[in-house]
């Protein structure tokens, strides 16, 4: 059943938005690609995409003008969630082609996957892994909410987040012998590392949850 | 626990699916939305989309036909077929596509896979390649699909568009295309034990047998499908039965 309400999804020029925008407009009632503070600030919730490099999306973002109006949003307790590179960079840095800053919303670094990553496996990791809730964190009343541990999400990516504070570990996934981060979340601001728009029914099930939250959140 | 990726693949001309051996004498065999849906439905792990003809033709894959199959599937969408711009791969994610497979262009300019890996990430990039045997662990590479010698070593192509940035190798064996005699295993090894990048075979599956052959033997890294998931020989959930059967991890729905 779609809910009334309205999710901006923050459009920087990276990524492909058309599953995004499809898959949200299963749930909500308005789903807008905008890069408009105005529009972003009404929103009940922002979705950060993305795809590429760390450096690149920034500067996008920069020169849309972009950085304010999201970190406005982030203190405003309504959820947002960045995907793949749009939960990247929403870490304080990010090395990938140099040291760059992020948007510093969750502390913590953009590294790429380490090099002692087994023979079978291949960077970048593409593909579909498992992704359990990560120690002493429940999924409950999160995005996760009522996601069968071990259920496979879709992966494309090279770096991984590892946020500085460990309690903001939402999931974790494994790749060969390392687990990594596959989930942040810090309050209300939520990243994926793999992408729920392509990630199947449970994908669908973890974008409704998103939308719930939205949704509820007006009415507290 | 990362699990074997079981792909279904359709080949596009015009309106419909089609199907041929060794890439030839297509055959039409269903709507592309339906057969889509299908499979999405039936716990496919990527879906690609190909048009067979855009390149021979020189035109562009029909991004509103693909538009109309996208907005149901919840899956990576790899799309290929005539792409030979910037604005192409542009206009296919646009259109919902995750990854573009390019093989005609880039071997007439093999730049392009640079330019376009470096615009798009090397995630985004797929090399697809059309292989013929010619002699004992020699392939040739072929384009338009399949229509076209090209006189390149399909090993040394690859190893090169490695290098150019691409991130994922699609590798169709014309030899064993749609005669399910099974996957092309030396072709498949000779590619996946050197690729740093991720390896789809694709061409010759005839029972699910096949694909945990091709997967042990042949160490690649992606099996891909059509005939026998259009003609409903078996269905992905028997594939991914008989994997877990042998040990293989694959996700389950």
């Amino acid at each position: 059943m779609k809910r009334n309400t309205t999710i901006a999804i923050i459009d920087y020029g990276l990524g492909n938005l058309y599953s995004l925008k499809k898959a949200l407009g299963l749930f909500a009632e308005t789903v807008i690609i905008t890069s408009d503070p105005k529009i972003i600030a009404m929103a009940d919730g922002i979705i950060l995409p993305g795809v590429g490099a760390f450096q690149a999306g920034m500067r996008e973002i920069e020169k849309r003008k972009l950085l304010e109006p999201i970190v406005r949003f982030s203190k405003t307790g309504k959820p947002m969630l960045g995907i793949c590179l749009g939960a990247q960079i929403m870490l304080s840095k990010g090395f990938e082609f140099g040291e760059h800053q992020g948007l510093g919303l969750v502390r913590g670094n953009v590294k790429i996957f380490p090099k002692f990553v087994s023979d079978s496996e291949k960077i970048p990791n593409i593909g579909w892994s498992e992704v359990s809730p990560a120690k002493k964190t429940k999924w409950k009343n999160t995005i996760m909410n009522g996601i069968s541990d071990k259920s496979s999400v879709y992966f494309v990516h090279s770096y991984i987040m590892i946020p500085d504070n460990k309690t903001e570990i939402l999931s974790e996934a494994t790749c060969g012998d390392i687990t990594f981060c596959a989930g942040v979340k810090k309050g209300n601001i939520y990243g994926t590392q793999f992408h729920p728009e392509k990630s199947g029914e449970v994908g669908l099930k973890i974008i409704e949850n998103f939308v719930t939250i939205a949704n509820t959140y007006d009415k507290k | 626990m990362k699990t074997m990726r079981i792909i279904s693949r359709l080949d596009i001309k015009g309106q419909n699916v089609v199907k041929g051996v060794h890439l030839e004498g297509l055959r039409v065999v269903g709507d592309p939305k339906t057969l889509s849906l299908k499979y999405y439905e039936s716990g496919a792990d990527e879906l690609m989309y190909i048009d067979v003809v855009a390149s021979l033709y020189q035109r562009n894959l029909d991004f509103e036909q693909l538009k109309s199959i996208s907005e149901n599937i919840f899956i990576p969408i790899t799309v290929g077929g005539g792409i030979r711009s910037i604005s192409d791969i542009n206009n296919a994610l646009r259109a919902g596509a995750d990854k573009v497979a390019i093989n005609t262009h880039a071997i007439a300019h093999p730049e392009f896979l640079k330019v376009a890996s470096r615009e798009f990430g090397s995630q985004c990039i797929v090399l697809s390649v059309e292989a013929k045997n010619i002699s004992e662990n020699k392939w040739e590479a072929y384009t338009e699909g399949g229509r076209e010698r090209t006189g390149v070593d399909a090993i040394e192509w690859i190893k090169k568009g490695i290098d150019l940035g691409v991130g994922e190798i699609l590798l169709t064996s014309i030899d064993n295309d749609g005669t399910r005699k099974g996957y092309d295993i030396a072709l498949s090894k000779a590619v996946a034990e050197f690729a740093p990048v991720p390896v789809i075979v694709h061409g010759g599956a005839g029972s699910t047998e096949d694909f945990w052959k091709v997967i042990r033997e042949g160490k690649v890294d992606a099996v891909s499908a059509s005939s026998i998931f259009h003609y409903n020989e078996f269905a992905i959930v028997d594939v991914k039965n008989k994997l877990l059967e042998k040990k293989i991890p694959v996700r389950k729905k």
